[in-house]
């Protein structure tokens, strides 16, 4: 992401990180959470579930911000996020560049 | 037995009859997106989930009662609104959420709805809007766009569709909204507030049914939530007489009545039960 | 002092004894929509109710009334309404939906010629097999028929009493004339009134199943509020409540809300007998019509005729047993109704071809004199001795 400014305190800003979560068996493909995930964390998975959709699976795990937007637009209660713990030598905070 | 073990963790999954999910609702329908915003609100409005209940008439979004794990009643067609106000009368502690869809609450039971807008019965009416009659296969309701296709109007919909925040308005809502199935966030937030409101508090929420309208006006599903993301404005207190639903000229979304008037009930004990 | 019994002696109509026996058994909503000749039981209700903290609220249509009707009993407040002829026609649907869901209400139909918009001011009998079968699908029902101010009291607590212990939607069947004669009632005291509740839930909540039938084959039942978490659908459903699309959950479904009523029968059915022990014709009647042939048995005694009365309080369920029984010691039955034979098909079919069966009916408008029973009376003697 880039921003057009750099803001005074993008050291201090910390970007939650997020893991997602399918329950594939819930799963309809219809694809709303693959095409509005504002960071482009998932893809249409080849497989089957077992009623014959192909569930999402998760492309960028690192990407996830854990803004719940998959979950809230998902008609089948069929995937959520949470909060990833923080990773050792990970301070949770970001560079303007990344 | 990780399968058992996912299930059980969706943030939803303790206001969800876990064991009737998956749900009969089809791919890319859009109810049980507005089915999840009103649990997410229900959980985060603060209201005592114990005294909530989830009236629904017929058809797809009549569904709704069937899937929450609270107090729940799947009534008649178009009767939900009038079976949730002898509910709210009789016992006013409990919350009552009308969840149903365009079909039931505004052409069989339009009736019902006017006239509980009117006394302002507290209740809290949640309205899937997805155009047509989808649990009989696609046919014409009364917030079909003219000149759509359905199987009963197969050269097109002569009629004109009713503007539902409008009519809710004129009817004496006090609470009105409408959002599309896109704007989560915003229709989480506007259910919350209907929930905490005094009155009778309408949202209307646009929703594809991909397998009804979708297949036979040539919008799949991603196709609509684009229109939903591309054709609508949000105008927040706008008049409800300048909320047009276009696909052509535009759909304006937002807040537009939050009016606290006397409720049945205030106006009930103040002028009949002054003496009890 | 108990502001919803009006204990004492009264000069009252029909109507208005109605709404006082429906405050009486303990009725706390009533949701209505006018209509000749019922209307003066929502004047008296929505002039009563509040006095008792109770709601009386007028509903758009009758369809409305029916459901919210329900929804108050489902919050657990005794609720009802009263209509007649096209309004009890609106509340079918609704009346199924409490049938399948269970749910205690009254509803009153205070008859009127019809069909259609008919003689609206004018008394008849003609919705009796509308009460039994006017919703779609198989059901039981009960029905009381009241003939006097007094029973218009006593057969709404009945009728409540009856709704709450087997948990469904009770009718009574009144008519105009029984609606609008004005005659002494007198209301008990509070304490003399027995009263009903419905099967009240317990138990674990999260293991509770709102339609799994208690020892009278009734379930009990969960109110909106009390923290079950049940769910109730119109749909087939099973013991937890929940749809249930197969021919199995409707078999299972329906035999036990059709049991609930027929394994009961000995409870819920009331007749009345009146000079019945040396009858040789009988005369089955109902209501209004009941009266008439009081009258008539009395003036066919005074002429040399072995007449005798049996009155029907409860016409559905239909005391089968009873007049078929009774077909063994009389020599002929006659149906006395205001329609043009509507009870007389359950009388011919219960008296299985034993005896004859009359009827004397008109299709409305008055009531029936007792001079052209005890006419058909005669006749009846001097053609089958």
């Amino acid at each position: 992401m880039k921003y057009w400014r750099v803001p005074l305190d993008v050291d201090e800003i910390q970007v939650t990180r997020g893991i997602v979560h399918i329950v594939e068996e819930r799963c309809k493909g219809c694809g709303y959470c693959i095409a509005y995930c504002p960071r482009d964390v998932l893809e249409m998975s080849s497989k089957y579930n077992v009623k014959g959709y192909h569930p999402p699976v998760v492309k960028k795990p690192e990407a996830c911000v854990n803004c719940h937007y998959c979950e809230t637009i998902c008609p089948d209660f069929a995937i959520y996020s949470v909060e990833a713990p923080p990773q050792e030598g990970d301070d949770g905070k970001h560079s303007a560049s990344c | 037995m990780d399968k058992l073990k996912a299930r059980s963790d969706h943030p939803l999954d303790a206001l969800l009859r876990t064991d009737r999910i998956p749900h009969i609702w089809c791919s890319g329908c859009g109810i049980g997106t507005v089915f999840a915003s009103c649990l997410v609100a229900m959980q985060t409005s603060g209201i005592d989930l114990n005294k909530t209940a989830m009236v629904s008439g017929i058809g797809c979004s009549g569904r709704g009662a069937g899937y929450i794990k609270l107090d729940s009643y799947h009534t008649t067609h178009g009767r939900a609104i009038p079976f949730a106000t002898g509910m709210k009368l009789a016992n006013p502690e409990l919350n009552v959420v009308v969840f149903s869809g365009d079909g039931d609450l505004f052409a069989i039971g339009g009736n019902h709805f006017i006239h509980a807008a009117r006394r302002n019965v507290e209740l809290t009416v949640i309205c899937v809007n997805n155009l047509n009659y989808g649990m009989t296969g696609g046919q014409a309701a009364a917030t079909t766009p003219c000149m759509a296709k359905t199987p009963t109007t197969p050269l097109g919909n002569p009629e004109t569709p009713f503007n539902l925040p409008l009519l809710a308005y004129a009817s004496g809502a006090s609470y009105v909204a409408r959002w599309t199935i896109l704007h989560t966030r915003d229709l989480t937030k506007s259910i919350e507030e209907a929930l905490t409101r005094r009155g009778f508090s309408f949202i209307e929420v646009l929703a594809p049914c991909p397998t009804g309208y979708g297949r036979r006006n040539k919008e799949k599903p991603l196709d609509s939530l684009r229109l939903y993301q591309e054709r609508t404005v949000i105008k927040n207190g706008a008049d409800p007489s300048d909320v047009i639903l276009d696909y052509q000229q535009g759909i304006t979304l937002g807040k537009f009545i939050d009016h606290e008037r006397p409720t049945f009930l205030d106006s009930y004990d103040k002028t009949c039960r002054i003496n009890f | 002092m108990n502001a919803a019994v009006l204990t004492g002696e009264h000069f009252m109509t029909g109507d208005v004894a109605c709404a006082e026996g429906a405050l009486a058994a303990g009725c706390r909503f009533f949701g209505g929509y006018p209509i000749t000749p019922a209307t003066e039981i929502a004047e008296r209700m929505a002039d009563r109710l509040p006095c008792v903290g109770g709601i009386y609220i007028q509903m758009e249509d009758e369809i409305a009334s029916m459901a919210a009707v329900l929804g108050a009993s489902c919050a657990g407040v005794k609720s009802m309404t009263a209509t007649s002829g096209p309004g009890f026609s609106l509340m079918m649907e609704n009346l199924g939906l409490g049938l399948v869901t269970e749910t205690p209400c009254v509803v009153v139909n205070v008859q009127r010629a019809g069909p259609s918009t008919g003689l609206p001011t004018l008394g008849a009998q003609g919705d009796m097999m509308q009460a039994r079968w006017g919703s779609h699908g198989h059901y039981e029902i009960i029905a009381l028929a009241p003939a006097s101010p007094q029973e218009m009291f006593y057969h709404t607590i009945m009728a409540f009493n009856l709704s709450e212990t087997y948990r469904l939607p009770v009718l009574v069947m009144a008519d105009e004339v029984t609606g609008h004669l004005s005659e002494k009632v007198v209301i008990p005291e509070p304490g003399a009134i027995k009263l009903k509740n419905r099967p009240k839930a317990k138990g674990r909540k999260d293991r509770f199943k709102p339609f799994q039938a208690g020892p009278n084959g009734v379930a009990p039942m969960a109110i909106a509020g009390e923290g079950y978490g049940i769910h109730v659908t119109g749909l087939t459903h099973d013991e937890r409540g929940y749809p249930v699309m197969t021919e199995g959950a409707q078999e299972e479904m329906m035999h036990r809300i059709v049991a609930k009523i027929r394994d009961n029968l000995d409870d819920i059915i009331q007749t009345e007998s009146y000079r019945m022990d040396d009858a040789e014709i009988a005369i089955i009647s109902y209501g209004v019509s009941s009266r008439s042939s009081l009258a008539a048995v009395d003036e066919a005694r005074e002429q040399g005729i072995k007449a005798g009365l049996l009155r029907l309080i409860t016409v559905w369920p239909f005391p089968e047993q009873l007049v078929n029984k009774l077909a063994d010691r009389v020599r002929a039955l006659v149906t006395v109704e205001i329609n043009l034979g509507q009870i007389h098909l359950e009388v011919q079919r219960s008296a299985a071809g034993k005896v004859p069966v009359h009827l004397v009916g008109h299709t409305g408008g008055t009531v029936i004199s007792p001079d052209t029973i005890v006419e058909k009376l005669r006749e009846i003697r001097s053609t089958h001795g």
